[in-house]
């Protein structure tokens, strides 16, 4: 293979070296319950879980099979992050053009934004209930400060000649907020919406496993009661291949935005 | 009546003085350039025209009131063209109508009549990624010429075109200066530009900014009759032409040199 100009790996060693950290990955872990160095109650062999995971693509375990479960989990998580998304861009792009709601609201938030979502668990629980409200909440508190901050940013450091350009074009705050300031802000908009899914994906499965009767989280608490590692491990899995996707989703909508703009 | 005043101006800016003291009036339709060494503070002047910029002592009138801020009778064409990259050429262009609250049919045939006068047709739907330096410019000239604004505050508006195109914008320019006759700022760097568009040129020091001299050009351009010749190279060949450019190079010539000692 050529290098290439800039001396960066071309796309097709970037690819091969993915792949091989992942076969040592997965062979290490395949060496280690395999032959023996660990008992497979402790880490069950690759071989396992694949095999357990296909097994509760169709079988119900705690109550229903694991795509109900990841169905269940997905619910909830687009609700929580919908509503982190609609409450943090408005009021971060708001905060971003008047100072003194920028004034009244970033004390209260800097106060907050250190508590890590899993700690809201026990009020979500007490004031939202198990069911929906309790893990929708701990989703929103991981996915609304990332939207927030971005949105704010975005709004706060857009290019003045803009601004400026809209105002001598006789535009009014209503429409430079929604026509200028928006718009400018995408870019930093949709990287804090990324960053913002992830974070709520991740809170969602920690909320589960400790509220919820139904959801990939509660499927795995299940599995760890019935010491069942395979069952624990294919949750896991699950996890990642889901919250990778999601992301994948929103990786598109960003390069979308930034071709649409010659950025990319 | 839309004239422009700057009365005993200064602008300082966290302790560099940009400008020191400028006293300029621009009557009404009258086409006024200004040219002057790089720095010097020509875009602060016109910021000030705008209402995006202040004077730190004496103050900028339009008409007969100070300006506070941007309004509906002044268009800006920027020095870095300041086009909505999100926005397509012709909502770029309809941006303003719309806050003016012109009628729909009436915009549609504004922008349309604007993006053929700067040869911009068919490119109604493109982004201004897409569009060349010259294209963005012209661009940002119809997003004010569409307004079709009492004063109208150009900064360098054709330093980003090729010679030849320059060339047309600039005669075309003149046909509209002469049909549609309004009160213009216009800041350049090229003094046979300023020399062929305005009626008087103000001469600018190096900074701290001052006027240096005001020439006038409208009386001569009159009494020789540029305006019967529609072609700008047969304008600059008059010795009248050649010897009112000389005069501003040699002007700001030595601007240039006292910069260097
Ligand atoms: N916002 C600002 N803050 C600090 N200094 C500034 C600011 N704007 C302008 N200046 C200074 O004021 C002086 C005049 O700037 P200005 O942009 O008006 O020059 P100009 O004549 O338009 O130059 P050019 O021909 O290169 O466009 C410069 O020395 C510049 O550094
Ligand atoms: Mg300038």
């Amino acid at each position: 293979m050529t290098p290439r100009p800039d001396g960066r790996p071309s796309r097709a060693e970037i690819w091969v070296l993915g792949a091989a950290g992942l076969a040592t990955f997965f062979g290490l872990w395949a060496a280690l319950s395999g032959f023996g160095f660990v008992s497979p109650r402790f880490l069950p062999s690759p071989a396992a879980v694949a095999m357990r995971g296909i097994f509760l693509l169709a079988h119900p375990f705690a109550g229903a099979s694991l795509p109900v479960h990841v169905l269940s989990s997905l619910g909830r998580y687009g609700l929580g992050f919908l509503l982190g998304a609609c409450v943090g861009v408005p009021l971060g792009l708001l905060m971003g053009w008047y100072r003194l709601l920028d004034d009244i609201v970033t004390p209260i938030f800097d106060a907050l934004r250190f508590v890590a979502p899993i700690a809201w668990v026990p009020f979500a629980a007490l004031w939202f209930g198990t069911g929906i409200g309790g893990p929708v909440m701990v989703i929103f508190a991981g996915a609304f400060p990332p939207c927030l901050i971005n949105a704010y940013r975005g709004a706060r450091f857009v290019d003045k000649k803009f601004l400026e350009a809209a105002r001598t074009l006789g535009a009014g705050n209503l429409r430079i907020i929604v026509e200028v300031l928006l718009p400018a802000s995408v870019p930093s908009i949709v990287a804090g919406l990324r960053v913002g899914a992830g974070l709520g994906w991740q809170s969602l499965v920690g909320a589960e496993l400790i509220v919820a009767s139904s959801g990939v989280g509660y499927m795995m608490v299940q599995g760890q009661s019935a010491v069942s590692t395979t069952t624990v491990l294919s949750g896991m899995v699950a996890i990642g291949i889901v919250g990778y996707l999601v992301d994948l989703v929103l990786r598109e909508i960003q390069t979308a935005t930034q071709r649409r703009r010659g950025l990319a | 009546m839309s004239t422009i005043t700057f009365d005993k101006v200064g602008r300082i800016f966290d302790s560099v003085t940009a400008i020191e003291e400028i006293n300029l009036h621009v009557r009404d339709k009258e086409f006024v350039a200004i040219v002057g060494p790089s720095g010097c503070g020509k875009t602060t002047c016109l910021r000030m025209a705008a209402g995006l910029d202040f004077p730190s002592s004496g103050e900028v009138r339009v008409g007969e009131r100070k300006v506070a801020g941007p309004g509906p009778d002044r268009a800006v064409v920027f020095q870095q063209f300041a086009l909505f990259p999100w926005k397509s050429v012709y909502d770029n262009v309809d941006f303003g109508l719309r806050n003016k609250r012109v009628p729909a049919s009436e915009r549609r045939d504004r922008i349309a009549a604007v993006l053929k006068v700067m040869n911009l047709e068919g490119y109604e739907r493109s982004f201004p990624h897409q569009l060349s330096g010259g294209m963005q410019q012209r661009v940002a000239i119809a997003r004010a010429y569409v307004l079709d604004p009492a004063v109208l505050l150009m900064d360098e508006p054709f330093g980003a075109l090729d010679a030849q195109t320059r060339v047309l914008m600039q005669e075309e320019l003149v046909r509209l200066a002469r049909v549609n006759p309004r009160t213009v700022l216009f800041i350049t760097h090229g003094v046979e530009e300023a020399v062929y568009l305005a009626d008087r040129v103000a001469i600018m020091t190096r900074r701290p900014g001052r006027i240096k001299e005001i020439m006038d050009i409208r009386s001569v351009r009159e009494a020789e009759r540029w305006d019967n010749r529609t072609r700008i190279e047969d304008v600059m060949d008059l010795e009248s032409f050649v010897h009112l450019r000389t005069a501003i190079w040699r002007s700001l010539r030595e601007e240039k040199t006292k910069e260097t000692t």
